[in-house]
């Protein structure tokens, strides 16, 4: 990528990360504040990516916004089932 | 509203304490001792053109070890409280809606496509980035897939288990091979290390992280099946 670009597009994503961040810490619905929260963490693997750390990527595509997202979904949906009755 | 102002000069003061390092920060022009130890000497000592792996399967295998412990602990304590509730009890008779159309099909085209991917990422470890846990993880997400198509599926844990676990034992048990036919434990030089960048290269590490990739694969899988066979009652 160009010499010039790459920190501009860096300092974009890092930024959206914190927003994103901030939207989960904020926001009142629980699962809009779970999105972001994998929001969070596909932009740090984009970042990672970004850093030249493939491996690191990878996990933290697979492992942080991939699974801990649905893990959430699926403990919300557990405890909410124990509200109910 | 104190609260508020201790938590703002707070941040105001992890923020300074940043720039504070930002101003003294140079970028090191050459790798630590370490690090020029490990890029200089994988290539021909361990046969890997991914240094990671390399690290993280044999210099570091011990370590491995550990965290794939740590993983099988958490697995097996989701599954312990989990156990606790009504498994598969009346509640999970109730009628679940139609998962649509668009799930159902995707995920028959999917669900292969995603475990050839997760197998190849952690056979090819050795190679490209990524490896065991990064493989393990998407094998993991297509059985995820699989049970947010038909929520009532069932999966044998007995399977899960045994995969698990014999996996697991192997890998251990490669590891002391290593303490008698290579220079100690975990070491990857039981096989012949090959060619470099080959299929069959690295002695025992494409071998040692298909039984990462597989044991984390099942936990992550174990955990998703506990959740979602409970999550109703």
């Amino acid at each position: 990528m160009n010499e010039m670009l790459m920190p501009a597009v860096t300092l974009l994503f890092a930024v959206a990360m914190i927003g994103a961040a901030f939207v989960a810490i904020q926001v009142k619905q629980i699962s809009i504040a779970m999105l972001a929260a994998g929001l969070v963490s596909l932009l740090a693997s984009v970042l990672f990516l970004f850093f030249a750390a493939p491996d690191v990527a990878m996990t933290e595509a697979a492992i942080g916004s991939g699974l801990t997202t649905f893990l959430f979904f699926f403990v919300l949906g557990r405890v909410r089932g124990g509200q109910r009755d | 509203m104190i609260k508020r102002v201790i938590v703002l000069l707070f941040l105001l003061g992890l923020g300074l304490l940043f720039i504070a390092f930002m101003q003294g920060y140079t970028p090191d022009s050459e790798l630590n001792l370490t690090g020029r130890y490990y890029a200089e000497h994988t290539a021909q000592d361990i046969g890997a053109t991914n240094i990671v792996t390399a690290i993280i399967v044999t210099y570091r295998g011990l370590d491995t070890i550990g965290e794939v412990t740590v993983l099988f602990l958490t697995a097996a304590i989701v599954g312990m409280l989990l156990s606790r509730g009504n498994r598969k009890g009346k509640s999970l008779q109730r009628e679940l809606p139609q998962s649509g159309e668009l799930l159902t099909t995707g995920s028959y085209l999917l669900v292969p496509l995603i475990l050839l991917l997760g197998a190849y990422v952690f056979i090819n470890g050795h190679l490209t980035p990524g490896g065991g846990f990064q493989g393990g993880a998407i094998v993991a997400s297509a059985i995820l897939l699989m049970l947010l198509t038909d929520p009532l599926r069932h999966f044998s844990h007995q399977l899960i288990a045994i995969v698990e676990s014999i996996s697991g034992l192997l890998f251990v048990i490669i590891g002391v091979l290593g303490l008698f036919y290579a220079g100690g434990f975990l070491d990857n030089r039981i096989l012949p290390t090959g060619e470099l960048g080959s299929l069959f290269s690295a002695g025992a590490i494409p071998v040692i992280y298909s039984l990462i990739g597989l044991k984390v694969g099942a936990e992550f899988s174990s955990m998703l099946v506990n959740l979602s066979e409970t999550e109703d009652s």
